[in-house]
């Protein structure tokens, strides 16, 4: 194993004074000496406790019984270590490929930018927090109220937008002519047909919710061969008849309005309603119909995904991890990124090809090694996760959020003292490394050669 | 090594005016993108920071980003109470203890070692080398049960030296590592000058490999002081009366939501020390990320 190229030669004969003694010397004790703290530190914690592990998982979670290989078969036969598993399998599979594929394109976006210095500060802060200060930080953007969480808070924004939630929460028929409730639909009973008027009264309408600016209601005229009418507020200050459109009652707008046909109770067609409250469905075939309010009017608003709760803790984890590594891959492709020979980017440029290309054809490819680098790193990083878990996870998501190394944890040491089980779920950890350990080294000596 | 990515600028080709505004006209979406994403980035950090801000009953009332541009809703109470509650102080102090520990052992250990791995010929030195990358990935898990019987046994658990010999021993193979791949970079002329001259191995090692290391070593130490600050889970095993600020508030994460005064304080000025010092010396965090991109 002499590795001479890379090494110094040691003074040769004549050049220091080197008596026979002194070789021997510094032929062991002296290297002896330099290593000896570090081979105290790695011996005791590192090597012994390695394989007081493994011996450790051939033994009852007391150590006062040898089971053999027991503690492997209730591993795999756990519940939440096979959700760890599972959720591990799930973890390696997208957050290494996502965090390189982010950082790839964080890198090639601040290349030309003057204020990248700005930008990959602010995508390094979470790289530089602890990861406890990380679970508090997601848990104040996961809460669930909208309210609160901003995520939740972006999510309704978004939907604002798209316009899903219902123009009201509650709404009662202002006469017996219509039955249903809100959340199944409001139906008018008397049947109609092309050419009638339907009036569809509501009360119980909370002053907030008609929308501003709302006009007064309008009784609007027969159509030859169509269906028309109004939804209104059938209600004003100081009583007023109910199921008459009367002056000072007002119209509400964008409800959906649904024509059903006969007894049906699925629409054929659907409209909403205009300013004044009006609706009209043109060119209806004859026959009977019956006009319904949609359930998709009374739609609640968005309460909030629960982040935290079971089904979507995994994801909310995620979210958190690459928002904390995607500075770390960043920096690596940059670095990656100003060692590709300009002239070869320029050339390609040159003869035609577009950005898209030249990232796609030679950017990416010369970037290989580098991109392997950072995938590798993160897999690594990935199933060695403790602290997210502990941190993000409520007690009651625990369960579905769990990964290998937090479960090794929480079966030895949260109180529940299982040290036979916890030995057999550390040792299974270590051999999922024994790949990635066999690469280093093999890296080492090729290198060293 | 030499790579300092953050300070590096493009290279900047001559061009026409018309061309330089075409090309910002062209990129202008690349800007707004870019932008977009940075504050999405910050927004957490940010959240944290104006909720700790804000009296319990504002943190009831709603989201932080309704104080945002409230200054006036803002105060530093919840970080009062904070330096009036001891046992958040202890932890604190605790935990600098232990990074400084933490921080200064093993780097003297792993430097010694690692001179000797680059600059002493010695019989299996490749071996040696090649265990220490081995052991690089060994996780911290592997170690918790057999160690926590022996800190008991021994009388470290709960101690502040017995956290700080922890962390130095799962410091080890990467500060080797990093160091010793140092160290070998160091011209071969001028370590033989100077024992031509006579110099010891130790005179060598501290005039000669200690002061050329110092940006290796500097990288390290960000390392460290960022990971052992940090810490969660030796300090969760290992301590229980003596926890640092991480382990510590962690128990305090079940009753989320009630106490977010005090939860939200801590959690942010325990983020502010390894920000700063990650902000004073990133260079050598980049170029310690980029030397060993491994652990």
């Amino acid at each position: 194993m002499s590795s001479t190229a890379i090494r110094p030669e040691f003074p040769p004969e004549g050049g220091a004074p080197a008596a026979p003694h002194k070789s021997r010397w510094r032929g062991l004790l002296l290297p002896l000496a330099f290593l000896l703290p570090a081979f105290f530190f790695l011996g005791i914690w590192v090597v012994y406790s390695t394989f007081a592990t493994m011996w450790r998982s051939l033994f009852s979670d007391r150590g006062d019984r040898f089971v053999g290989l027991d503690n492997y078969e209730r591993m795999f036969t756990d519940e939440a270590v096979q959700t760890a598993i599972r959720n591990n399998v799930l973890w390696v599979l997208i957050i290494p490929a996502g965090v390189t594929a982010v950082g790839l394109v964080f890198a090639v976006l601040i290349e030309k930018v003057r204020w990248s210095i700005a930008f990959k500060i602010a995508v390094f802060i979470p790289l530089a927090v602890s990861l406890f200060a990380v679970g508090v930080i997601w848990r104040i953007m996961y809460q669930e109220d909208p309210e609160r969480g901003a995520v939740n808070a972006a999510i309704v924004g978004v939907q604002g937008i798209f316009g899903d939630t219902g123009v009201l929460s509650s709404a009662r028929p202002s006469t017996e002519a219509i039955t249903g409730t809100p959340q199944g639909g409001l139906t008018l009973q008397e049947a109609i047909e092309p050419g009638d008027v339907a009036l569809l009264g509501l009360t119980a309408i909370r002053a907030d919710e008609l929308p501003e600016g709302a006009v007064d209601a309008v009784e609007p005229e027969p159509l030859q061969g169509g269906i028309t009418g109004v939804v209104w507020r059938d209600f004003k200050p100081g009583g007023g008849t109910p199921g008459e459109v009367e002056s000072g009652e007002l119209g509400i707008a964008g409800v959906t309005v649904e024509l059903r046909e006969g007894e049906s109770s699925s629409a054929v067609e659907s409209t909403t309603t205009e300013e004044d409250g009006t609706f009209v469905f043109e060119e209806v075939e004859s026959g009977t119909y019956r006009v319904a309010i949609g359930a998709q009017t009374f739609a609640e608003p968005f309460a909030g995904f629960s982040w935290l709760g079971p089904t979507l803790i995994t994801p909310a984890i995620m979210i958190a991890y690459i928002w904390v590594s995607a500075g770390f891959a960043m920096v690596i492709i940059a670095a990656g990124l100003s060692a590709i020979p300009r002239d070869t980017l320029e050339a390609a440029r040159t003869d035609g090809a577009t950005e898209f290309q030249v990232f796609r054809r030679i950017t990416v490819p010369l970037l290989a090694p580098v991109l392997t680098v950072v995938f590798v790193t993160q897999i690594i990083a990935v199933l060695k996760i403790f602290d997210l878990v502990l941190a993000i996870a409520p007690g009651s998501s625990r369960d579905d959020a769990t990964l290998l190394a937090f479960e090794m944890w929480r079966r030895s040491f949260s109180g529940q003292n299982l040290y036979g089980l916890g030995s057999a779920i550390a040792t299974f950890l270590l051999l999922l490394f024994i790949p990635f350990l066999i690469v280093n080294v093999r890296r080492f000596r090729t290198e060293a050669k | 090594m030499a790579t300092t990515a953050v300070d590096q600028q493009p290279v900047v080709v001559e061009e026409s005016v018309a061309t330089k505004i075409g090309r910002f006209a062209g990129r202008a979406p690349v800007h707004l993108v870019l932008m977009l994403i940075a504050l999405m980035w910050l927004i957490p950090t940010l959240g944290l920071f104006i909720t700790s801000l804000l009296a319990p009953s504002d943190q009831a009332e709603g989201g932080w980003w309704n104080f945002l541009f409230q200054p006036s809703a803002w105060t530093l109470e919840n970080y009062r109470d904070m330096f009036d509650n001891d046992s958040i102080v202890d932890a604190l102090i605790i935990t600098a203890q232990i990074t400084l520990g933490a921080t200064v052992l093993p780097i003297l250990v792993a430097s010694l070692a690692a001179y000797a791995l680059a600059w002493i010929e010695f019989p299996g030195r490749d071996w040696v080398f090649l265990t220490v990358i081995a052991l690089l990935l060994v996780p911290i898990q592997m170690a918790l049960i057999p160690m926590f019987r022996i800190y008991n046994t021994f009388s470290l658990f709960d101690t502040i030296p017995g956290l700080i010999l922890f962390h130095s021993a799962f410091a080890l193979p990467f500060a080797i590592f990093l160091l010793r791949n140092f160290f070998a970079g160091i011209p071969r002329d001028l370590m033989e000058a100077a024992r031509i001259d006579g110099a010891s191995e130790l005179r060598l090692f501290f005039k000669v490999v200690l002061p050329l290391g110092i940006p290796a070593i500097a990288s390290l130490a960000i390392f460290q002081v960022l990971f052992v600050w940090n810490d969660l889970l030796i300090g969760l095993v290992m301590a229980q009366q003596n926890q640092p600020i991480a382990p510590e508030l962690a128990s305090q994460l079940r009753q989320f939501g009630s106490n977010l005064d005090v939860l939200a304080p801590a959690a942010f000025f325990s983020a502010v020390i390894p920000l700063t010092i990650f902000a004073l010396f990133q260079r050598y965090f980049v170029q310690g990320l980029l030397a060993g991109s491994v652990k």
